[in-house]
């Protein structure tokens, strides 16, 4: 996030796509819920689901999935076209407006609504609303991104921030949504194969050479293999060996039939987890972790907050903390690590990392640190941006809308949406097995619009088997108004159901991220 | 400004009610139905003091102060009427202490004790209303609800969920989702919010049912497991067990001001399961077999070992967690990139 979770309350306009809110960040949903309802804020919702915070809606865009950039040049087409853009932030902040506004020039609502579905007008709306509020925020998380278009989806969320210079004031950004507790850490510590920590470029010999230094060995410069490739590399035999700490690629990969295929190839797969997932059930070798409440350490939140993590009680068994079973696999390579407690290692971490330079246990004793935090003087960042971008000036990205990989046709007519449900959490490894949130949703279901549904003799409770190119899985039919007619919605988390059996592993050619959010299906009831 | 409280005089800024100018100074008046995050509503009446030339005694939460005005919060006048509220919301329901899960953590409790009413005047009702417990998570035991709104502000004022409210008058009157229905069959969404703020026995985690009487867990604050907004919690922890997870009533910590969600709440039972993995396990003849960490650890290092003198490091990757700690993912991607030589190291930052 640019901005903070409490800058949300000074928030007069949030345009929120790409993410269910109240189900996946229930608490920041209540920084906007009540932003709305007690300080007048306006809500754009840009949803093919009628989600729950469609109740507190200003105005409602329901796209067909997929549509992402269409709709946003179009809310940029109107902006431009009424006169509403900032000029004074564009001259001074930015650079390429030019070729933005040649870009945006054909997305006309009347255009944007034919590829998206959204009426002309309540696209106006809404563009009208975000330009003129005076501090408006997008906020979106994966909805947004997992998309083969997804890194264009971004900028193009950047573009409208920056046309309309919501960005780097109290109440605006540009605010993507972190999924997990330290999915923003993780990148900061460059778990990224293009990336060392603090996002310097293993590419780069000079930002290298540091944690060369550092380290005490030479390092490598091509950057490695994303996710996908990884498991491309795996089924073609040129990845031999993968080490899996705490993930389950094989409920939440795309295509897992084929992962399942890609891992069986391997010479060696090691998994550290808390339980045997069905990633682990593929091993060669399973090490048993701590879980949250058993360890020491840090988390970074999705507003760049590090927070500590403390253990609580002790590990089952004779399960380890991972930072102790990677210290020991290491040495026993021939590594020379003398870590004996997570605190030791973060030290380390503060030195090697420039936004986590200030930051030390004694400071987030009570109260976390947003970075950047360069001194052990400094306050940390609650918004960034406010002086100049990263690179200086702004840069307005030229982005066209593209079609999703997949296209229903007869064949396979309806398409498929993904994504989480309140009550479980991702691969389920943890709710499952929490007696509380499985009592709620036990079971796979399939969202299908009323209509939809009558068409094809399913009602409530019917049982349906739901067929991809890649896959059949079957789930219980959830029939309502909540997915417009010809979309369908399964959450991903139940394994005897997996919806990533049907998902299709294209990717987004710049950040690898694969298209959960469309694929093409077809639908029948099981007699 | 200023203002006089119990004939000490104290500036205050406009905007500020009697009780804050009094606690930012050190001066306790009782509170019941007061939350800082809430607007003030007055319904208790247990926070009554006097301010001359008023007609009648003025709740403090509720009154903003005002220049010159000459404030007494324990008179006689006012003890005797708070004395008479308490007393009066002892006598709503069945107030059994002994085994009540907010025994020593109790707002009326501690007024009762501090007001010494060893024996209210008036008969407890008749009739003892059925616990609700259907659900896993929260149990409402409406015996011990003293009608303070609380739970009502929280699902409306903090969470905006929009389901507890106010029905019936008088002694029907009665606070829960719409149509009397249960939690579970309502639109709840079980956030726990309106337990959180209870400040009776009202509303409980069925969880923690008979695991741990206030003050014997220990409290350990720490960063929910869940999702990415990376909200602050206390694990409450006995005999090496967490029972509950709780936050504090009043608490303006960031990110999460004491909110918390179903998962964060309720979903910590996971770590318990009999399905927690205790030992390594190493395939042999095509079966997962327990063996030891020494085993373990030198069967990774080895065939590591091998595959990258084989085939080079890039024949190796590995997948970090966006659930792990910054100190394991840090030192995650430097055994692969320092120790094995590659720069094949991702994470489900994607998915």
């Amino acid at each position: 996030m640019t901005n903070s979770i409490a800058d949300m309350e000074e928030s007069k306009c949030f345009l929120i796509t790409g993410t269910n809110t109240t189900e996946n960040h229930p608490v920041i949903s209540t920084f906007i819920k009540r932003a709305v309802t007690q300080r007048g804020a306006k809500l754009i919702l840009a949803d093919p689901r009628n989600i729950e915070l469609a109740k507190f809606a200003t105005v409602h865009l329901r796209q067909r999935p997929g549509t992402d950039i269409a709709w946003l040049n179009g809310m940029m087409n109107v902006i431009i076209a009424e006169g509403l853009a900032n000029e004074a932030f564009i001259s001074e902040r930015t650079e390429n407006y030019d070729a933005l506004k040649e870009t945006v020039k054909k997305y006309t609502p009347e255009y944007v609504e034919k590829i998206t579905g959204i009426p002309a007008g309540d696209l106006k709306t809404a563009a009208r609303l975000y330009a003129t509020s005076g501090a408006s925020s997008i906020v979106y998380a994966m909805g947004i991104t997992q998309h083969v278009t997804g890194t264009d989806n971004v900028k193009s969320c950047a573009n409208l921030a920056m046309l309309t210079g919501n960005i780097g004031r109290p109440g605006t950004g540009v605010n993507p949504l972190r999924g997990q507790n330290n999915v923003q850490g993780a990148c900061d510590m460059a778990c990224l194969p293009g990336n060392l920590p603090a996002y310097k470029k293993v590419a780069e010999d000079a930002e290298r050479k540091p944690f060369e230094d550092a380290w005490g060995v030479k390092l490598p410069g091509k950057p490695g293999l994303t996710i996908p490739l990884v498991v491309e590399g795996a089924a073609k035999g040129t990845i031999k060996a993968l080490y899996v700490m705490g993930e389950n690629p094989m409920m939440s990969d795309p295509d897992i039939t084929h992962v399942e295929h890609a891992f069986k190839n391997l010479e060696l797969l090691i998994v550290q987890d808390i339980f045997l997932t069905e990633t682990g059930r593929l091993a060669h070798v399973v090490l048993p972790s701590a879980a949250w409440a058993e360890k020491e350490g840090t988390f970074t939140n999705t507003e760049r907050r590090v927070q500590r993590v403390r253990k609580a009680v002790g590990t089952p068994g004779e399960a380890r903390d991972d930072w102790r079973i990677i210290t020991d696999i290491a040495n026993k390579m021939g590594a020379n690590w003398n870590y004996d407690s997570a605190r030791a290692v973060f030290e380390e971490v503060a030195k090697v990392t420039a936004s986590y330079a200030g930051i030390t246990y004694e400071r987030i004793e009570h109260k976390g640190i947003q970075w950047p935090c360069p001194t052990k003087e400094h306050p940390g960042t609650p918004i960034l941006h406010s002086v100049a971008f990263t690179r200086g000036k702004g840069l307005f990205s030229v982005c066209e809308y593209q079609p999703p990989a997949e296209q229903t046709d007869a064949d396979y007519p309806f398409a498929l949406t993904t994504g989480r449900i309140l009550y479980q959490y991702h691969t389920a490894t943890m709710s499952r097995r929490s007696k509380g949130l499985n009592s709620r949703t036990p079971e796979a279901f399939v969202e299908i619009n009323t209509d939809d549904a009558k068409k094809l003799g399913i009602s409530q409770g019917d049982r349906v088997e739901i067929t991809s190119r890649r896959g059949t899985i079957e789930v219980v039919a959830d029939v309502s108004g909540r997915v417009d007619k010809g979309v369908v919605f399964i959450p991903f988390h139940y394994s005897e159901a997996a919806v990533n059996r049907l998902t299709i592993a294209a990717i987004d050619p710049v950040a690898n991220i694969p298209q959960y959010k469309v694929c093409a299906v077809k639908l029948r009831k099981v007699a | 400004m200023t203002i006089t409280i119990d004939g000490k005089e104290y500036t205050f800024t406009p905007g500020q009610t009697v009780y804050e100018v009094a606690r930012d100074n050190g001066i306790a008046i009782p509170v019941l139905c007061h939350q800082e995050q809430l607007k003030p509503v007055g319904a208790c009446r247990v926070c009554v003091v006097e301010v001359q030339g008023a007609r009648s005694l003025v709740a403090s939460c509720a009154m903003p102060a005002e220049k010159g005005m000459v404030v007494t919060t324990t008179s006689e006048r006012v003890l005797k009427a708070r004395r008479l509220t308490v007393e009066l919301l002892l006598t709503q329901g069945h107030h059994n202490c002994l085994v009540c899960e907010s025994n020593g953590d109790c707002v009326l409790q501690s007024l009762a004790y501090s007001l010494g009413i060893d024996t209210p005047r008036f008969a407890e009702p008749p009739t003892v209303k059925p616990l609700e417990q259907a659900n896993e998570m929260i149990v409402r035991d409406m015996n011990k609800c003293i009608l303070c709104g609380l739970c009502v502000r929280a699902c409306n004022e903090i969470q905006v969920n929009q389901v507890l409210d106010f029905s019936g008058r008088g002694p029907t009157a009665s606070v829960g989702p719409a149509f009397n229905l249960a939690y579970e069959d309502s639109s709840c969404v079980f956030c726990g919010e309106c337990v959180r703020l209870c400040p009776v026995g009202a509303l409980y985690e069925k969880q923690g049912r008979f695991k741990s009487r206030a003050g014997e867990a220990r409290k350990v604050r720490t960063t929910c497991e869940y999702c990415g907004v990376g909200c602050q919690m206390d694990l409450n922890v006995k005999d090496g067990k967490v029972v509950k997870v709780s936050t504090p009533r009043w608490n303006a910590t960031p990110p999460n001001h004491g909110s918390l969600c179903i998962k964060g709440r309720f979903g910590f039972d996971f770590l318990d399961s009999p399905e927690r993995l205790t030992k390594p396990l190493i395939r042999v003849d095509g079966e997962l077999k327990e063996a030891s960490w020494d085993e373990a650890v030198a069967y990774v290092a080895d065939k590591l070992a091998v595959i990258k003198e084989k085939n080079g490091p890039d024949s190796v990757a590995g997948f970090s967690s966006a659930r792990c700690t910054n100190e394991e993912n840090y030192l995650f991607q430097k055994f692969l990139r320092a120790v094995i030589g590659t720069n094949n190291v991702d994470h489900c930052v994607r998915l």
